[in-house]
């Protein structure tokens, strides 16, 4: 197979994976209910999925043995959270994330 | 954020995400270019495996040669939890169009979805195509042109993520989650609490062993039932 083919049918098996597991959900539930218990699951997926992918930036991974700290996402994300506690915007938490990181990479 | 539901405001509330977008968007051409792709490819790549993360992970694997199918399953596991926020998300939309449901699921990223848990709290928890999808379409082109934009200029300039640029999804997330505590009135603030710490306790011990293509997924099944449990014992 050639390279270019090789890179192209990559892309495509990938994208009708996932783009099945973003759509199907839509399709049952426009067939099927979810159970109550099922949907009080679900209740708590935002947060935990935020929290998630927050706190997995603070570590570094080493399977096997416990993760190191990233000082340099730790160190920002104080500044950050400060900023959207004080201003509850999230253009004004993003530009302070940036400039603290930046600010932080110039120091250390 | 306000409770209008149109195109207009959706343009306006999706604005701050875009600067995550185009840094990370602009350092996957980058990484792109630099495995050997073309900007055609990287361009592709951005709207046919729309996923952020999965993308950083299918362009390091066609660098080694990796057998396709091992790049499907790897890009589906990265990427599987969006099955759970399309759950969440599929119910406001049950009264729309099949069409409508596939265009809001096929373009859902985990931004999109997370602005949309937040516009919630301001609408009396409704969502609507309009905004939902202006929203999604914004985040696709910011997206595509700024991989496209990385994988061009990819040789003549540095990658954005030395620059801070890296930090602005972060630092997205810890917004829109703050946003999402204190707004979302259906879970008490104090269980709200306990699951992100129980989640942060997760997310340390999970690094040790759950390979990083599966964390994100494990964690959150298992931070919500974590939830559930802390839920009917304590509240």
């Amino acid at each position: 197979m050639s390279s270019f083919n090789y890179v192209l049918f990559t892309i495509i098996g990938c994208g009708f994976a996932m783009w099945l597991s973003k759509v199907l959900p839509f399709i049952l539930l426009k067939k099927f209910s979810l159970p109550a218990i099922v949907i009080e699951y679900l209740s708590f997926v935002p947060i935990v999925i935020m929290s998630a992918l927050w706190f997995s930036q603070l570590f570094t991974q080493h399977l096997g043995r416990l993760p190191g700290i990233n000082y340099e996402n730790l160190l920002a994300s104080l500044p950050t959270l400060i900023s959207t506690i004080i201003s509850k915007n999230l253009l004004i938490t993003v530009i302070v994330g940036i400039i603290s990181l930046a600010l932080i990479r110039m120091v250390i | 954020m306000n409770a209008e539901l149109n195109r207009k405001t959706a343009i306006k509330e999706v604005l701050p995400t875009a600067f995550g977008y185009i840094g990370i968007g602009i350092a996957f051409g980058i990484v792109s270019k630099a495995a050997g792709l073309s900007a055609l490819q990287a361009g592709l790549m951005s709207l046919i495996a729309y996923g952020g993360s999965a993308q950083f992970i299918i362009v390091s694997m066609l660098l080694v040669h990796s057998p396709i199918i091992s790049i499907i399953t790897a890009a589906f596991l990265v990427n599987s939890r969006m099955i759970l926020m399309s759950l969440v998300t599929a119910k406001y939309f049950k009264n729309d169009s099949m069409l409508h449901n596939i265009l809001i699921g096929s373009l859902l990223t985990d931004e999109s979805f997370a602005l949309a848990m937040n516009k919630l709290n301001y609408t009396n928890n409704k969502l609507n195509f309009a905004w939902f999808d202006t929203a999604n379409w914004f985040a696709y082109f910011v997206w595509f042109f700024s991989s496209v934009l990385g994988a061009l200029v990819g040789n003549f300039i540095e990658n954005p993520t030395n620059l801070g640029i890296d930090f602005a999804l972060v630092a997205m997330f810890i917004g829109l989650l703050y946003l999402q505590m204190i707004s979302d009135k259906s879970l008490k603030l104090s269980l709200q609490l306990l699951v992100v710490v129980a989640t942060f306790i997760l997310v340390y011990l999970g690094l040790i062993f759950i390979p990083s293509n599966l964390l994100i997924i494990i964690i959150t099944l298992l931070g919500c039932a974590v939830g559930m449990v802390l839920k009917h014992v304590f509240f």
